[in-house]
This record gives C-alpha cells, structure tokens and sequence, in this order.
C-alpha cells in the first residue's frame, strides 16, 4: 500500500530547491517502493532506479582508481548469457542482484541493455534464461 | 592443591614479576599471550625487533592501513613509498567542511556550502571504545576525542505504517516494550504455564526480576503509573512548588506496538559494535587521517593511479600513472608490497599472484552506503524537541538522521547527517539518484520526522559510496560463505606481496579493522623479512 505521503514527493522537493530539482526523465515513481526488491518492473526503469548509479544514465561507465565499464557498444553484450550471469550473481565490484530481482526484472533489464545504448542484439532473454542461470 | 590452581597461581607470579620488571605495557602484551586479555587482537604499540637490512616495502593506498604501515615500518628500518590515489592522505578516514570540492564518478561536482566549524563524516563517524588499536594512534598522536551518543532515549522513532506516521520517543517505545514482555512474561510463570522449563524456585527470582525490569505494578500489570512514567517519561514533568505535582503518561496498547515494528530500532544500541562508550574525534573523523599524514605525508606520492603490479624473484614493479597528468607511464620498485587498495578497484588491476587469492580479490562485492549532510538555520531538534545527539530512526529510505554530538546549545546554524542507508535496495536507488536528487529525497523524508525541514533548511550534501571514484564502494561485503572460501586466501602472504585493509579484517567497514590488518600484515611480512 503507497502511502499519499509519497505522491507529494515532486511537490515536496520543488518548494525545498526549487527549479533545481525535477524528477529524471527516466525515473519511476516505483523507486523507494519496496526496501528489500525493487519494484518498478520495465527494463527502462529497472536500468533508471538500479544500474545507471555505476553505469551512469548514458551507459558510458566511469573510471576513477577502477572502472564501470561502459554498456554502450559493449561486445560483451553479444552472448546474453553473460550479461544475464552478472546480473544476477555478481563479479568483482558487481554486486549480485538475484534476490532484488525476479527472473522477469532480470530479462526486461538485460533485454533493455542489450538494445539500447548503441547495442542491437535482438534476440531476447526470457524470465526461464533468468531462472535457469540461478542454478 | 590441584594441578589448575599451581598453574594459575604459577602464572599470576609470573605476571607479577614481568609487571615489575617490565612495565604495564609488556605486562599488557604478556597478558594478552597468555590468554587473559583476549577481548581484542590489539596487544600495544607492535615492536619490529632485528634488523631488516635495507629491505624496502612499497605500499600501494595512503589510507588508515596504509599508512599505519608506512609510519611503522619506516620505524623499524624499511625503506618505504607510498602510492596514493587521491590528492590526500586518508581514503575512506574524511571529512567534508565548507569550501570543500567533491566531484563523483559521472562528473557530478558539489561544492560544499556548510558553515565553518560545520561537517559531514561521509565515511566513518564513531569509534566503539574497544577498538583499541585505533584508540590508541588517537591517544598517540593526541587526537581529541568527544562522546558519540548512539542512543538517545528521546530522539525519535518513526513508522510510516504506524500511529498515523507520527513520530514516537524512543523512551516510550523501549519501556513499553519491556514492560509488556515482561507482564506477559511474568503472568505466564505466576499462572504456572513454565512449570516444566522453569522450577517453583526460579519463578519467583524470574517474577521478581521482571517486576523491576518491566516497572509493573503488584498484579504484574504494566500500566500507567507513577513507575512507568519514570522509565518512559510524563505528559507533564515533575516540578517545584504549586506547580510540582507530574501528570503521568499513557503506555501505548500492546498490539499498536508489536505491529508498529518500532521495537527493531531498539536493538542497534545494545550491539557490541554500538554499546557505549563510542566517541568522534573532535572537528571531523579526518582528524585522525590528518595526525598520520603528519607522520608519514613526505613518504606519500599523492594522484598515483595504479595500473599493474607484478613480482618476480627480486621483487615488486608496480606502474602507475599520475591521475593528473595520465597517459605517461610511471613505476616504482621495492623488495616487498603491502598492497591496500580496495578489491574493488584491486580486482580491476593487472596482478600476477596465485589462483586463490586472485581468486578472494574477485570474490567480494563492495556495499552501496549513502550518506547525507544537511545544514540548517538552527537547531531546531533541539529547541523545540529536547534531542541532544543521537540518532532517530525511521522505516524510510533515509533510515535515520543523525544529530550533531557536539556544540549542543549552539544558537548557530548546525548540520544534520540527514540520510545513512547502507545495504540493499534503497541504497542502489539513491545512489543512482543525482546529488540534487538525493538531497531532496533526504529532505522529503526527513521532513516526516521533523516538520522543521521545510523552514530551516540551508543547502546539503550527498555521497553515494559506489560513486566514489577512489574505492568503488564503501566497504567489503563478506558472506559466511566468501569467508569460509577466501579469507584466508586474501590474507596469505603471496611472494613477495600482501594485502591489508578493512577488507582484510572481521571488522568490515570499521577503521579498527584496517589497523588491525595492517599491523598484522607487516610483522608477518618482518617475520619473513628477518628469516630471509
């Protein structure tokens, strides 16, 4: 159940900044939902509220001491099983995602990836690939 | 006699005459070896003894642990280079202060606007009082130390889903918590339905107990009353004169209780990480990181980004570049390396060791905390609420707000640590939040706790630890499992290289943990140095 409290949120921060602050384009207001899964649910949204905080809203990565590698143009991305892994289980600064995720978030988010950003890899992940790169 | 009193008689002579011969601090440390001060693994300032012959250690990272390492080995006679990222000592041991500049991955930059004499501790900002190798550097290099009060017991606890969103003392929900278990508790002995688990004796003890614990009256009944209300507070307080007479308050019902869920932020405080005594340096956690640099600064080269390290049978190339001026290749060289970069940015970087710990670098993913610094016109919390340091706690993504320990009385302007979220989903969706973002959203939640915000609020800051373009995170995020597989493996000495950091600790995300591993790194790597 949403609390109405949450629905003044846009009001709330713009009378606290002003102009400065408006929601990101690609936003939901499905973030700060649900404290233990996320829960906006399209592959747009799920990249918005979860992976740009590294991969940045572009795809581009950042690099500092270490790297986020870009997801823009990446040729890693060409196999969709690797992607699918990592999302879910993680590797070096990767954290795991699979339990803040369903096998649906999973596929959407890579399926969106995978297609966006200069990437054209048309053929889909499905919620079973998810399921089954748990194991 | 028996034979455990002539040994433990034994020992205690054997004390006695180390104590008078040696002083408190080798009886601290034989104490510690023979088992009977085990409480921490720190056992005094460590003592390098023999002579390393020229050996040289290159350390890779100028925070706590290395820099721990670079004043101590330097002491005991090793030559030693350190290659710092960042352009100052201290990694992850910071403070914010007005004026300051903090550009983020993806090129966010905020300009800090506190007031003087005003901070954020984005990093750490408590020191549990049995961290006792910390504790003592502080107490070394006389960093000033003030009480940092975890628990207040008025400061607020707040449920969105409970008591129409209002905000409840601490105190009420703690002495009505205890108070209804122990009545319940206490009716379920006095009606004899622990008879098989608890003998007739122990009842009347276990009664007895729960009688003072709880407050309860000679029923067993936790109510209003005179004695509760000296444990979770009066409407109105007892005072002088006419006016003397309190008037008592009103426990909350039992079930609104239980279902408020309020009663999980009453366990923090009585973690041994959180239990009193926990103090702040005074002015900023970097107090700490400054006294160091003091010590060490002219071994460290600042803006070195690391780009591979590799060992062979003579010893450790290390190429860098200056994050400065990138793009022209640089190296240092050193018999030995004590490597403190954290894995996440360590598993990035061109390495030639083992499997296994290749294997323990690639293994731990690195915690998203967020921290939040609010400043504001004054402080209201404690005018017009009565908290003087403390956290409240709420079930919103900010999760709590912390209050200043210190300047309390203060009729200036004062910063709040306004959002610390450090695991899980919340914590990804304010890192992926703008700055901006994530102080409106600090703003928006904390505003349900205090209603204040809104007038008094002046500007506000916000690190999100994944954007960190030092460390890539905040601190390691060990499983049982990762520990069973690796830890070890991280912390073996491999060739001529070893590691140490908060990641090579048990004591995940705390400076001790970087300390201890340190210390523990280098005098094995001086016990393989002297054996030669």
């Amino acid at each position: 159940m949403r609390s109405p409290l949450r629905l003044l949120l846009p009001l709330a921060l713009a009378s606290f900044c002003g102009a400065a602050v408006l929601a990101h384009a690609q936003s939901t207001d499905l973030r700060f939902a649900n404290p233990t899964r996320f829960a906006t649910q399209t592959g747009e949204t799920i990249y918005a509220d979860v992976c740009q905080g590294c991969h940045m809203p572009d795809g581009q990565g950042a690099t500092g001491a270490g790297t986020y590698p870009a997801l823009a143009k990446n040729p890693n991305l060409s196999a969709a099983g690797y992607p699918v892994v990592m999302v879910i289980k993680g590797r070096k600064g990767m954290p795991p995602f699979g339990s803040q995720l369903t096998d649906q978030q999973v596929a959407a988010v890579v399926n969106y990836v995978r297609t966006h950003f200069g990437n054209d890899y048309r053929d889909e992940v499905t919620a079973a690939d998810a399921l089954a790169a748990r194991k | 006699m028996s034979d455990t009193q002539e040994t433990s008689i034994r020992r205690r002579d054997l004390l006695a005459l180390i104590g008078t011969a040696a002083g408190s601090a080798a009886m601290y440390r034989a104490m510690t070896s023979l088992g009977l001060a085990a409480e921490s693994s720190y056992s005094g300032p460590i003592r390098l003894d023999g002579d390393p012959k020229g050996a040289s250690v290159l350390i890779l990272g100028g925070g706590l642990a290395g820099m721990v390492a670079a004043l101590e080995l330097r002491k005991a006679g090793y030559r030693v280079q350190v290659l710092e990222y960042s352009n100052r000592a201290g990694g992850r041991c910071w403070t914010l202060r007005g004026g300051d500049t903090y550009t983020e991955l993806g090129g966010a930059t905020q300009r800090c606007e506190f007031a003087s004499g005003l901070y954020l501790n984005p990093g750490p900002w408590r020191i549990p009082y049995h961290h006792y190798g910390l504790l003592d550097y502080c107490k070394r290099f006389h960093v000033a130390l003030e009480p940092f009060l975890q628990v207040n017991y008025n400061a607020y606890i707040h449920s969105t889903k409970a008591f129409d969103g209002k905000p409840q003392r601490y105190r009420h929900v703690q002495a009505d918590f205890n108070g209804y278990v122990s009545e319940l508790l206490a009716k379920a002995t006095s009606q004899r339905k622990l008879d098989e688990v608890v003998s007739r004796e122990d009842q009347e003890i276990l009664i007895q107990s729960l009688r003072g614990w709880g407050a309860l009256d000679d029923g067993l009944a936790y109510k209003a009353s005179f004695a509760t209300s000296l444990r979770r507070g009066f409407d109105k307080n007892p005072g002088g004169g006419a006016n003397g007479p309190p008037r008592i308050s009103t426990p909350f019902g039992l079930s609104e209780l239980l279902h408020s869920g309020m009663w999980q932020n009453l366990l923090q405080g009585n973690n041994y990480e959180m239990q009193a005594t926990l103090f702040q340096p005074v002015g900023g956690m970097d107090m700490i990181a400054r006294a160091f640099a003091k010590e060490v600064s002219d071994l460290i080269r600042f803006n070195a980004k690391v780009k591979a390290i590799h060992q062979d049978a003579r010893g450790v190339t290390v190429a860098y570049e200056d994050a400065s001026d990138p793009g022209k290749p640089l190296s240092a060289t050193a018999d030995w390396c004590l490597c403190t970069i954290p894995l996440s940015v360590l598993s990035q970087i061109d390495l030639n060791v083992s499997a296994p710990m290749q294997a323990a670098i690639d293994a731990v993913p690195y915690s998203p905390a967020l921290k939040v610094g609010l400043q504001f016109k004054r402080r209201f919390w404690e005018q017009d609420d009565g908290i003087y340091g403390g956290i409240s706690y709420t079930d919103l993504p900010i999760r709590l707000i912390g209050y200043p320990c210190t300047g309390y009385g203060d009729a200036g302007k004062a910063v709040l640590l306004g959002a610390y979220t450090i695991f899980g989903v919340p914590a990804y969706e304010f890192t992926s939040l703008s700055p901006t973002e994530r102080v409106a959203k600090a703003l928006a939640d904390g505003s349900q706790v205090h209603p204040q915000y809104k007038e008094e609020f002046e500007n506000g800051i916000a690190v999100a630890w994944h954007r960190n373009p030092a460390t890539l995170g905040c601190s390691g995020a060990w499983t049982d499992d990762t520990r069973a597989k690796h830890y070890a493996n991280l912390c073996a000495i491999d060739g001529r290289i070893l590691l140490a950091g908060e990641h090579a600790s048990y004591l995940a995300g705390w400076q001790e943990g970087a300390i201890l591993s340190s210390l523990d790194a280098i005098g094995r790597l001086h016990r393989r140095v002297l054996a030669g």
